[in-house]
């Protein structure tokens, strides 16, 4: 035990007398979480847009103003010459015109029906296109407030209701599943390294003609890892409910045991890396590119599961922060418990056995 | 032939790392044809000197001329006219003896021809002709330091730099090395050699001896040992950095 | 003592250990002299059950390396070839990890470092990367001996160390000696076999010779002549002409040369020379040195194959 503790305390004068390690616990995670929640969103937020109103009557202007109170766009030019629109659209200062025909609210209401022409910057397709449904809804909106107050439409009027997201927020769908990434990847990179840099540096030779055991070699590495992720845990999870607002609304503390389950998972897969790198390069290129890229493409992160080819999705069973990204968002947004979520434990249970169990049996106790 | 024409002239030669004093006030000349040691105790600030000499680091201050040109503002033309080599870099292991000697030829732009000519001079002295296709990790370690060796002066420098070349060779093939050494200096080059082996330190012409960033000693292996009253450099070496 | 017998090692086509057979006594200090690729780090670590040999057994104070290496390990201290303590960790740190790592503190044995750490003891709050070659080397062998070990296995200990170190170095291992630690060491440098009690010359995986360094040079079985000359390159040119002669190298400013024994004389040594314009030239008898040994063995391994 005398050992086992010497060991650990060495693995700690390592972590906090290298400030890259601290870098890449901490900054990265947070980085990470800001760039997800920030940079990568979906949400229509302020967009610049440019309104011409050709009518200049009461309708137009109350529509106008409804468009520009939504919180969605933002006015950002007024544009009289038509040769101006492209230019606009060119140099970025708009995402959207919206044009309003002559004699707007005289159509509408001896017509009951009226143009406005929308024209969108199609270069960013899927941002176009959220933008249009936005001024659509808005408009359609508007028309059945404004006109059809006492009237009682036929045909049939649905309601949407987006259940356990309400206002289909991004960091709703982003917090589990970087939790589930994020941890995968410093749990794992941060142990192949550790292991790894003993190799190189000729101390693993020590290591192994003293008398420490293999099993202690490799507790005493993933002991203090565990900790550290878990902390790295707890403040991207801090993070992602102060800052983004991401409830938490089954039992807390399931969400910590499965976190960390989800860790020591992590961990070993990162000791199994070891067991076969040389170099603390190698650890960082495989623990990077093996880990990360299936991890945020196959996991159900960002792209559903279901819609994936068959031999993808066999693929994406084998991905631990698949299983871990159900637990999380299955307990922090439906607020599930252990009846819904045992057979996604029971998975990352035995995996973590097995990457354990496959390094213990690999990890060398000789030079080869 | 040995004569009092300075190729290298170094003048007050200091070089700081904050305020560590890596080389404190170097004076000395190395002349054309001769081959000048220079050894001194690990941390003495040797390899801060050479590199210094070899263009790779600017001096703090100091005039420092090496075959003839600046080593503030003449870098490149420096390294043109000097070779180069150490224990630890010298070739390419996963290439062939042929593809090292192109790449190098190329690396100093020597005319193909020229190349051809002298690869096949210099494989045949080593008795490697028939080992041209070989990748060099798979030759022996005295093999490799002499290809190495031969292939830092195939461009034909004014000076070679030998950084510890001998370290962890068999006693044949140091001896066998040294033998290119001499051959080199019969061709007029200049050799400037550093080693851990004190018996080395006799073959040379001249040797100087750091200590603490300062040469403490320099003369010709005789005369150091008339002066310190040794039998050999060894004894030399201990009493000046003990 | 270490009793190794018949070890075999090779990595693909190459014999890294061929059959080595070799007794290190109890209390003795063994060097294993030979150049780099010889064979020497092969051993050693089979010695410390790092590496598995091939064919073969070894025994450490009666402890087989390969069915008891567990209590092999407690029982020796093991430096190897390169640098191999954490540059992160200060020097006290290594020590106390070390010392902790095999179940002992530092005050415990304490007295078996003292002469060695004191040198480095100043700089116990320094990092060990930055520590200078000679000291590095001194703390890595007070890890290596903090837990009071039996057999102390040192790879190439003063590799790359000036020559002052070196000095250092060797007088530490003959006070550890005194203390009774069965001591097997490495070296590349010829002239430190001199210090040990008895030495194995070895060379691609064989072992040319195992003696005490002066039976070694005192059976050199050709005669050797030292020459002086003051045109050296040239003169050892013309003496590889000379008839049946065997070798001739430099050693510093002066010729080794070797010829069969009884074959020459000085003077029909240097009436040869003459006879090639060489007059100005001393030709005397001299002692071999382990080098001359090793050459003349090497020569001879060559001449065999």
């Amino acid at each position: 035990m005398k050992r086992f503790l010497a060991f650990l305390r060495k693995e700690f004068f390592h972590i906090f007398r290298d400030p890259r390690t601290l870098i890449i616990l901490f900054g990265i995670p947070i980085a990470q979480l800001m760039l997800f929640g920030y940079v990568m969103t979906n949400e229509v937020r302020n967009v610049k847009i440019a309104i011409v109103d050709h009518s200049q009557d009461d309708f137009s202007k109350r529509l106008t103003n409804r468009l520009l109170s939504s919180g969605f766009f933002q006015l950002s030019a007024i544009p009289t010459a038509e040769a101006d629109y492209e230019n606009l659209f060119r140099s970025g200062t708009i995402k959207e015109l919206v044009i309003f025909g002559p004699d707007f609210g005289r159509h509408l209401i001896n017509e009951g029906r009226a143009d406005i022409q929308v024209i969108a910057d199609a270069s960013e397709p899927n941002a176009a296109q959220l933008i249009v449904n936005y001024t659509t809804a808005i408009t359609n909106s508007f028309v059945k407030n404004e006109l059809m107050k006492d009237q009682v439409l036929p045909g049939i009027n649905i309601k949407v209701r987006m259940l356990f997201n309400e206002n289909m927020r991004d960091a709703y769908n982003f917090i589990p599943g970087l939790i589930a990434v994020i941890l995968m990847l410093i749990s794992a990179m941060m142990t192949a390294i550790t292991i790894a840099r003993e190799k190189e540096s000729g101390t693993m030779e020590i290591l192994l003609a003293s008398p420490l055991r293999p099993i202690q070699i490799i507790l005493g590495k993933v002991v203090p890892y565990m900790l550290l992720s878990i902390v790295s845990a707890l403040v991207v999870l801090a993070l992602g409910m102060i800052v983004f607002k991401v409830p938490v609304i089954g039992s807390f503390a399931l969400l910590l045991a499965e976190i960390l389950l989800y860790i020591f998972l992590a961990l070993s897969l990162g000791i199994l890396i070891s067991t076969f790198v040389d170099s603390q390069l190698t650890a960082m290129a495989i623990s990077g590119f093996v880990l990360m890229l299936p991890s945020i493409l196959l996991s159900g992160f960002i792209f559903p599961i279901k819609n994936m080819p068959i031999p993808l999705q066999v693929i994406a069973n084998l991905m631990p922060p698949r299983w871990f990204i159900e637990i999380n968002r299955s307990v922090m947004l439906k607020g599930g418990g252990l009846a819904e979520i045992w057979p996604n434990t029971l998975i990352l249970l035995g995996l973590s056995i097995l990457f354990i169990f496959i390094s213990v049996k690999k990890f060398k106790i000789r030079l080869q | 032939m040995i004569t009092k024409e300075p190729v290298i002239t170094v003048k007050n030669m200091v070089k700081k790392f904050g305020h560590f004093v890596a080389n404190d006030n170097l004076n000395f000349e190395v002349y054309k044809g001769e081959i000048f040691g220079f050894l001194g105790a690990n941390g003495a600030g040797k390899t801060t000197a050479i590199r210094i000499l070899c263009g790779l680091s600017t001096p703090t201050s100091g005039e420092m001329k090496v075959a003839g040109f600046d080593v503030f503002r003449q870098t490149e033309k420096i390294k043109q006219n000097i070779g180069y080599m150490s224990q630890k870099f010298s070739l390419y292991e996963d290439l062939t003896i042929y593809q090292n000697i192109r790449f190098y030829g190329g690396v100093y732009g020597m005319k193909v021809a020229e190349r051809k000519a002298r690869t096949t001079e210099m494989l045949d002295r080593l008795g490697l002709t028939d080992y041209e296709n070989r990748k060099i990790g798979d030759l022996p370690l005295g093999w490799k330091q002499k290809l190495a060796f031969s292939i830092a002066i195939l461009h034909q420098p004014k000076i070679v730099f030998l950084d510890e070349p001998t370290g962890g060779v068999d006693p044949i093939t140091r001896r066998q090395f040294w033998n290119l050494i001499y051959e080199a200096v019969e061709k007029g080059i200049t050799v400037f050699v550093t080693t851990h082996y004190m018996d080395e330190a006799e073959y040379c012409d001249r040797v100087s001896i750091m200590a603490d960033g300062r040469i403490v000693a320099l003369d010709t292996p005789e005369k150091l040992k008339e002066q310190y009253n040794a039998s050999n450099m060894d004894e030399v070496f201990l009493k000046i950095a003990r | 003592m270490i009793v190794v017998n018949e070890l075999h090692k090779t990595y693909g086509e190459t014999v890294a250990l061929g059959k080595v057979s070799l007794t290190v006594k109890e209390g003795e200090l063994f060097g294993l002299i030979g150049p780099d690729g010889a064979g020497k780090t092969s051993l050693m670590r089979i010695l410390m059950s790092l590496l598995l040999p091939d064919g073969g057994t070894a025994t450490m104070n009666g402890l087989d390396i390969v069915r008891d290496y567990k209590k092999v390990r407690l029982i020796t201290g093991y430096m190897p070839g390169k640098f191999s303590l954490y540059p992160d960790l200060t020097v006290e740190e290594n020590l106390q990890f070390f010392a902790t790592v095999f179940g002992t503190t530092i005050q415990e044995n304490y007295h078996l470092i003292k002469e060695i750490y004191q040198q480095i003891e100043p700089y116990k709050t320094r990092r060990a990367g930055k520590l200078s070659g000679g000291m590095k080397q001194k703390l890595a062998l007070s890890c290596a001996l903090i837990h009071k070990p039996e057999i102390l296995i040192l790879d190439e200990p003063t590799t790359g160390v000036d020559a002052v170190s070196r000095k250092e170095f060797w007088e530490m291992l003959k006070r550890l000696k005194a203390m009774g630690i069965t001591i097997l060491v490495s070296t590349p440098y010829m002239d430190e076999a001199t210090i040990c009690d008895r030495i194995a010359l070895i060379q691609d995986g064989h072992l040319m010779s195992v003696e005490t360094p002066l039976a070694m040079m005192q059976a050199f079985a050709e005669d050797l002549w030292a020459v002086r000359s003051k045109k050296i390159y040239h003169t050892s040119k013309l003496l590889g002409q000379l008839p049946s002669m065997i070798s001739v190298n430099s050693f510093g400013q002066v010729l080794h040369l070797v010829t069969p024994k009884g074959k020459h004389t000085p003077q029909s040594i240097k009436e040869f020379l003459s006879l090639h314009d060489e007059s100005e030239l001393t030709v005397e008898p001299a002692l071999a040195t382990i080098e001359d040994v090793f050459i003349l063995l090497m020569n001879n391994r060559k001449a065999k194959s």
